[in-house]
């Protein structure tokens, strides 16, 4: 299972971000563990300079901008395919 | 990862026929604004001579003129934003010394993407990379004030010089603020968790190696992420302003918004801290009354105070800066504000 932390203070894009990874990981059919980071001091342990930022399983994939849907597409390829 | 980068090449070509295609018919209807704007008017059995043809004929005029250039420059910052990800700007600042360093810092603001609630990894990261303090404080306080929204809008509703003067005089407050703050050396000031900090490399620039379809796909999703974003304020704007336009006296800003009323100008930058709007709903209410006698400078004031010195994005920069750096922020952009008010009404 992946675990997927979503960076960022609370701003429109940070949920747009969220939502966006639950729903292609939901429509992939890939398990995922989602969680929220929006402390600053927590969000800052990662070498991002804008947020939303994404991490999965500690690597920065993304940051700065909701992510086009097909890149957030290719993080969760279904296993089964 | 992105299986589409390898078939890209192939994928240029609908925006080779697409972009001219879409560009001659932006500047057509650019160009026939009025005419439209007028029949519009005459298919709805009004006349301009009336206050409601009056009203409802700016509102027809004005809406498509400025939603036009919103979505052309829009769509070009987009574009031009993928060369200047925030981790290549701070490259290019990182080391500068304070004066070249602020005016570099506070153009580099004008095309760097930013968004308010990244200031603070933006400000940590710029710092971590050894930004000086002032250097840094001139894109913070550039990079909101002079956006391609404010300029678009200036553009659509004043003309060009005043967006240009609208964009000179933004760079101007943000370079002599950072390098107040600068020579100050408030480095102390810092929250000193944020002095702890200490940033391994940021990740490779996304968007160093990007190809022409992703920036140009890029500048669309732009379009539809700002366009998207403030249209309903610009509409609000230009319908307010319609009203005014069409039913507030000549004259009746004169009073106590004209060049005469020395107070005029600090009033309205104290009035413009607490709101907080962007620039789209607020500039075609401006627009509206400086046609009814409110004076240019102290509107221009309102409008930067508004943009530039938001009571949310304090709150967001206190989790970084101790109040001393904070007063000294407000204070240093206030009295740039003021300046650039008071030079306005002097001038013009």
């Amino acid at each position: 299972m992946k675990h997927v932390k979503i960076l960022g203070t609370g701003c429109r894009n940070c949920q747009a971000t969220l939502n966006l990874v639950e729903e292609v990981a939901r429509a992939q059919g890939v398990e995922i563990r989602l969680e929220k980071v929006d402390q600053i001091q927590d969000i800052m342990r990662y070498p991002i300079m804008a947020t939303p930022g994404v991490v999965i399983d500690e690597v920065v994939v993304h940051s700065g901008g909701v992510p086009d849907r097909k890149t957030v597409e290719g993080w969760f390829v279904a296993p089964s395919v | 990862m992105n299986p589409t980068a390898t078939t890209d090449p192939q994928r240029l070509a609908p925006w080779l026929v697409g972009l001219p295609i879409a560009a001659v018919f932006w500047g057509l209807a650019y160009s026939h604004l009025t005419e439209i704007a007028d029949l519009a008017i005459g298919a709805l059995g009004l006349t301009r001579a009336t206050q409601l043809g009056e009203a409802i004929h700016f509102f027809l005029y004005d809406t498509p003129k400025v939603l036009l250039l919103l979505t052309g420059i829009v769509f070009v910052m987009g574009v031009i934003q993928t060369f200047f990800a925030p981790e290549r700007t701070r490259a290019l600042l990182a080391g500068r010394r304070l004066g070249l360093g602020n005016a570099l810092a506070a153009s580099l603001g004008i095309v760097t993407p930013f968004c308010s609630c990244s200031a603070v990894p933006l400000f940590i990261g710029f710092l971590s990379a050894g930004v000086p303090l002032g250097v840094t404080f001139s894109f913070l306080i550039a990079a909101p004030m002079v956006n391609e929204v404010a300029l678009a809008l200036l553009l659509g509703l004043f003309g060009w010089k005043v967006a240009l003067l609208y964009l000179g005089l933004g760079l101007a407050v943000a370079i002599v603020a950072g390098l107040v703050i600068g020579e100050l050396k408030m480095e102390r000031h810092l929250e000193d968790w944020v002095r702890a900090i200490h940033l391994g490399e940021a990740t490779a620039a996304s968007g160093s190696d990007q190809c022409w379809t992703e920036r140009l796909h890029a500048g669309l999703r732009h379009v539809r992420e700002i366009v998207g974003r403030v249209w309903p304020y610009v509409l609000l704007g230009i319908g307010l302003g319609a009203a005014i336009h069409g039913y507030v006296p000549e004259d009746f800003m004169a009073a106590f918004m004209g060049r005469e009323v020395w107070w005029a100008v600090p009033a309205a930058v104290v009035l413009g801290v607490p709101m907080y709007t962007n620039a789209a709903g607020i500039i075609p209410i401006v627009e509206a009354l400086i046609g009814k006698g409110a004076a240019l400078g102290t509107t221009l004031a309102f409008m930067m105070s508004v943009i530039a010195l938001s009571a949310p994005e304090m709150l967001i920069l206190r989790k970084v800066l101790k109040w001393p750096l904070i007063a000294t922020f407000i204070a240093a952009v206030a009295s740039g504000i003021l300046l650039v008010g008071y030079v306005f009404n002097l001038v013009l």
